[in-house]
């Protein structure tokens, strides 16, 4: 592997002023599981490599119900899925962080290192997107807060500039009759990439069959993972039914715009855009209904 | 050049010290630096689980750890698994199975069914299946490896080993 420093710092402002000094050859490492192959790939090069576990913000995991979850960019899945309180109020989050890749990815992969490796397929953007989580970020002109659906800037880039990292990201307590889901298809179970992944969540009014309001994302059918307001609108008001998920899943269609490559065609990444915004959505729906 | 830096960690219960580069993962210094060379390097990059060890209790692969990220670790790679007097429970019912070919794989295998009885003592086949997808074998497929796993998490031995 290509020679580069190693430096960890302990604080956030330790952190950014090394990731300033450096620019571009500078990279932060959380989990490693996407930045070491890389590194060991020479697909990127660098000078040096910043750990930002040791930071305490980057390692919290705190959920309380009144202020909702903030989630440390480095926090590996496991702990995630190993929170029973996370667990029950994120299921499109914790759906996510057990499909990336095994348990042994999952034992250091971080949603955080998911989202800035930015792949228009990571699992977790469409979930975070439709958790309507916040991304905090920190740099030289001090923090800044952007929308996950806003973070990405193309495959492999998002909006970080030079000397930012991401510390932390923000879920908002789940609102009563809250229900998430994230999924994809894959010709394999595990270990593999999504060919078009598919995240909805749902609020239902406290008669549990008439949706407030809902959000619908896609991954993998764009250049960025997508969200499809569209869809989310026009679900709102309507009763939660079969017709309301069929009207959503024609419109998250119409919004993907996918490229054919190994994975699939764009015709059948179309079609997936459908059936799994579906089959999102009625997880979504039947969840806010079991709590 | 970068430096060498000096790392402390606990492998397989003993207090080791080592000099490593920070562009070396611990699988490298595992094998090359402490003659450590159960785990294996099969892809290199994250897919195969032939390298896999216990990282403070976390399954994981040791091709995508920095060396220089373990400091101050606990660590179990294969050669840790075997009890003082006799193999362990895994490592036997991978024998009576004839779980296994070429061997490539399987300290891989042997750890990271360690950690998933470590964490779930009674899983089901499906558990057992899912928790191994990111260890591949290519000699022999897999059953036999679950069969072992399964007959291990039933066996009298495993529980007097918890006990």
């Amino acid at each position: 592997m290509q020679a580069f420093d190693y430096v960890r710092p302990t604080t956030v402002d330790e952190a950014v002023s090394i990731l300033a000094r450096h620019g571009d050859q500078a990279r932060v490492l959380s989990g490693g599981t996407d930045l070491i192959v890389a590194l060991r790939e020479s697909r990127r090069q660098v000078q040096v490599v910043v750990d930002i576990k040791a930071l305490a913000e980057t390692a919290e995991l705190a959920y309380s119900p009144q202020a909702g979850l903030r989630l440390g960019a480095a926090v590996p899945c496991y702990r995630i899925y190993g929170d029973t309180a996370v667990a029950a109020a994120y299921p499109g989050l914790i759906d996510a962080a057990r499909l990336i890749g095994g348990i042994q990815i999952q034992g250091r992969a971080s949603i955080g290192g998911n989202i800035c490796n930015a792949s228009p397929a990571a699992d977790s953007a469409p979930a975070l997107i439709v958790h309507a989580a916040t991304c905090i970020i920190a740099g030289p002109h001090g923090r800044r807060e952007v929308a996950a659906e806003d973070f990405f800037a193309g495959p492999g880039r998002t909006v970080l500039q030079p000397g930012e990292f991401l510390v932390s990201i923000l879920l908002p307590a789940p609102e009563p009759g809250f229900g998430a889901a994230y999924l994809r298809f894959t010709p394999r179970n595990e270990m593999d990439i999504a060919v078009v992944g598919a995240g909805a969540s749902v609020v239902l009014d406290e008669t549990r069959r008439t949706i407030r309001s809902a959000r619908v994302a896609l991954g993998a059918v764009a250049p960025t993972p997508l969200l499809v307001a569209a869809a989310g609108d026009a679900l709102a008001g309507l009763p939660a039914d079969d017709a309301a998920v069929e009207r959503a899943a024609a419109l998250a269609q119409e919004a993907a715009r996918p490229i054919t490559d190994m994975r699939g065609t764009a015709e059948f990444r179309k079609h997936l855009s459908a059936v799994l915004t579906r089959r999102a959505l009625r997880a979504a729906i039947a969840r806010a209904q079991a709590a | 050049m970068s430096e060498s830096v000096r790392v402390q960690a606990s492998i397989n219960g003993e207090e080791r010290e080592f000099l490593c580069e920070p562009r070396q993962s611990l699988l490298e210094v595992l094998r090359d630096t402490l003659q450590l060379t159960g785990a294996k390097e099969g892809c290199n990059n994250g897919n195969c689980g032939a390298c896999n060890v216990i990282l403070n209790g976390v399954l994981v692969n040791s091709c995508l750890v920095l060396a220089v990220e373990a400091d101050g670790a606990e660590i179990t790679t294969i050669e840790g698994i075997a009890l003082k007097d006799r193999l362990h429970p895994l490592q036997q019912k991978f024998l009576e199975h004839a779980a296994l070919q070429c061997g490539i794989c399987t300290p891989g295998f042997i750890v990271s069914a360690k950690a998933l009885l470590d964490n779930n003592p009674d899983p089901t086949e499906e558990e057992v299946r899912h928790w191994l997808a990111g260890n591949l074998c290519r000699c022999t497929g897999y059953d036999k490896i679950i069969r072992a796993v399964l007959d291990t998490a039933d066996s009298a031995d495993m529980q007097s080993v918890r006990a």
